[in-house]
């Protein structure tokens, strides 16, 4: 009796798991976002996604990638909506035709996180190309995302500032990770190294030992979020309402308001920047 | 040590809790990996099965390439997968790119290798003991396989177990094929992965004991429904 019941439990439980797949394939209406492991990891959509479902009826999807796997995904079509953080390859990206037009949305900042000892002694600069040298000539390790993504490019565009060729180094003190933002704060914290990161995701990180923000404040780390409707003559397949009315909600007054509200331990981690006219 | 008592803590926590978002993740764990077994059971015990038997030239060279094959990246298949089910991709008009049956696809692919070689190893001993029997029967080359098949049952639930294991276990594919969306395809494996990234590790070890005592759970179930069988068998 006793083997009896637990095989029929066995069946039953294999039974439900593999025929409940219809009930979840249910289909409601749908878009997919494109989007970066950066504003992922901080958990703000966990905080907007909600709001706009519940008042337009949408679900919005997030595929968290880095910015270039994004572009490059809705480049593929596989996405409706695109939200990056880097200028130059967004507005290539409307340029080129894969896009309807580039809409500010939203900005925050990046900043240096270092060990306490700061081998480099830079910590409390606002200087970041400065800091930047200091760290290449005491040859302290610095841990680059390496995969590009928003965060990325902008630390190679620093690279360049600062007159420093990191592609010629061999893996000494410059080591690139090639994955997240998350997994490079983790390795870089474990090797003490230096690392640039956005200011969101930092704040919302929970490993941080004892590490400290170092350089912050200049006007060189602002970090500006662009909304982008992928272009229907590119993809045919694209929800250009769905999307344009994601796209509206997020630079109105009230998804702008969504977006200043979302703070952790009283740190706001997104500034809208949406322009003032069209909304 | 601090931070594996912590998440023993967590995990206790979220099995005590057991929330409607942890019950949707391994719920959708269970459902994508155990499809995919299904379906990799499907092609890969017919298949090592006949290369069990049969013998032809290349044979050799098949064999080795389909056990190689047991040691393919997730994340390679991830990317095959990507791309042909991508709107740029040749079946991009299924739409199946971050569903859940994406996810089956790229962990069927993963394992049904793995399923297969394990099969052809256990069929082909076993051919070899009760050859001469069939032979004396007079059986065809079907019903030999059959035949095979089931008299091999047992063993060959070691080879679905060995597919179950890596397919709740991997992240490279899924990730990539599935995009981790919140509440579509986010599964255990993906959430860990997250949960790494936004640096709470002990919520992500936790999570990472609780797919362990699963995984445990399954094959519990599957010795149990072994052992009944087979007392049942050789009674």
């Amino acid at each position: 009796m006793k083997t009896n019941a637990i095989r029929w439990s066995a069946v039953v439980l294999a039974g439900s798991v593999l025929t409940s797949g219809s009930a979840l394939a249910q289909e409601d209406e749908f878009i997919i976002v494109q989007s970066t492991t950066s504003t992922e990891a901080s958990g703000l959509y966990e905080h907007l996604l909600p709001m706009f479902q519940e008042e337009s009826g949408l679900e919005v999807r997030v595929v968290a990638v880095g910015t270039g796997q994004a572009i490059n995904n809705a480049e593929n079509c596989d996405g409706d909506v695109l939200l990056v953080h880097a200028r130059e390859q967004e507005e290539a990206f409307v340029e080129s035709g894969y896009g309807v037009s580039r809409e500010p949305l939203m900005y925050n900042d990046f900043v240096i996180v270092g060990p306490p000892a700061d081998p480099a002694g830079v910590a409390g600069s606002s200087d970041v190309v400065d800091a930047m040298t200091k760290i290449a000539e005491s040859q302290a390790p610095f841990a680059s995302r390496g995969d590009d993504s928003g965060t990325h490019s902008k630390e190679l565009q620093l690279w360049e500032e600062a007159g420093i060729d990191v592609a010629g180094t061999d893996g000494g003190w410059y080591r690139e990770t090639g994955s997240g933002m998350g997994e490079t704060l983790n390795t870089g914290v474990g090797m003490g190294a230096y690392v640039l990161t956005d200011r969101a995701t930092w704040i919302n990180y929970g490993n941080k030992g004892d590490y400290e923000i170092a350089v912050e404040g200049d006007e060189a780390m602002f970090n500006p979020y662009g909304i982008i409707l992928v272009s229907s003559d590119h993809c045919e397949n694209v929800k250009t309402e769905a999307g344009q009315q994601f796209i509206d909600w997020m630079l109105s007054d009230e998804g702008q308001q969504a977006i200043a509200d979302y703070k952790i331990d009283g740190q706001q981690l997104f500034f809208p920047d949406a322009d003032e006219s069209d909304s | 040590m601090h931070s594996f008592a912590e998440a023993f803590g967590q995990a206790f926590a979220l099995i005590v809790n057991f929330d409607a978002d942890l019950r949707e993740i391994v719920f959708l764990s269970l459902q994508v990996s155990l499809t995919a077994v299904l379906v990799a059971a499907i092609i890969g015990l017919p298949f090592g099965a006949l290369l069990a038997v049969s013998r032809f030239p290349g044979r050799g060279a098949l064999v080795v390439g389909i056990t190689a094959l047991m040691g393919l990246p997730p994340v390679v298949v991830g990317l095959v997968v990507y791309l042909l089910l991508s709107n740029a991709g040749v079946l991009g008009p299924l739409q199946l790119l971050y569903t859940p049956t994406a996810m089956i696809i790229a962990q069927a692919l993963l394992i049904t290798p793995i399923i297969a070689a394990l099969a052809r190893q256990t069929i082909e001993d076993l051919n070899d003991e009760y050859d001469q029997q069939m032979t004396l029967f007079g059986l065809n080359a079907i019903q030999r396989l059959v035949t095979l098949l089931w008299e091999g049952r047992f063993s060959l639930m070691t080879a679905l177990l060995a597919g179950f294991g890596r397919a709740i276990a991997e992240v490279g594919a899924v990730i990539v094929v599935g995009g981790n969306i919140n509440h579509v395809t986010r599964v255990m494996t993906t959430t860990i992965a997250l949960e790494t990234a936004k640096g709470n590790l002990a919520l992500a070890l936790g999570l990472g004991i609780i797919l362990v005592a699963i995984a445990v759970t399954v094959n519990a179930m599957v010795f149990a429904l072994r052992g009944t069988a087979e007392r049942a068998a050789y009674a």
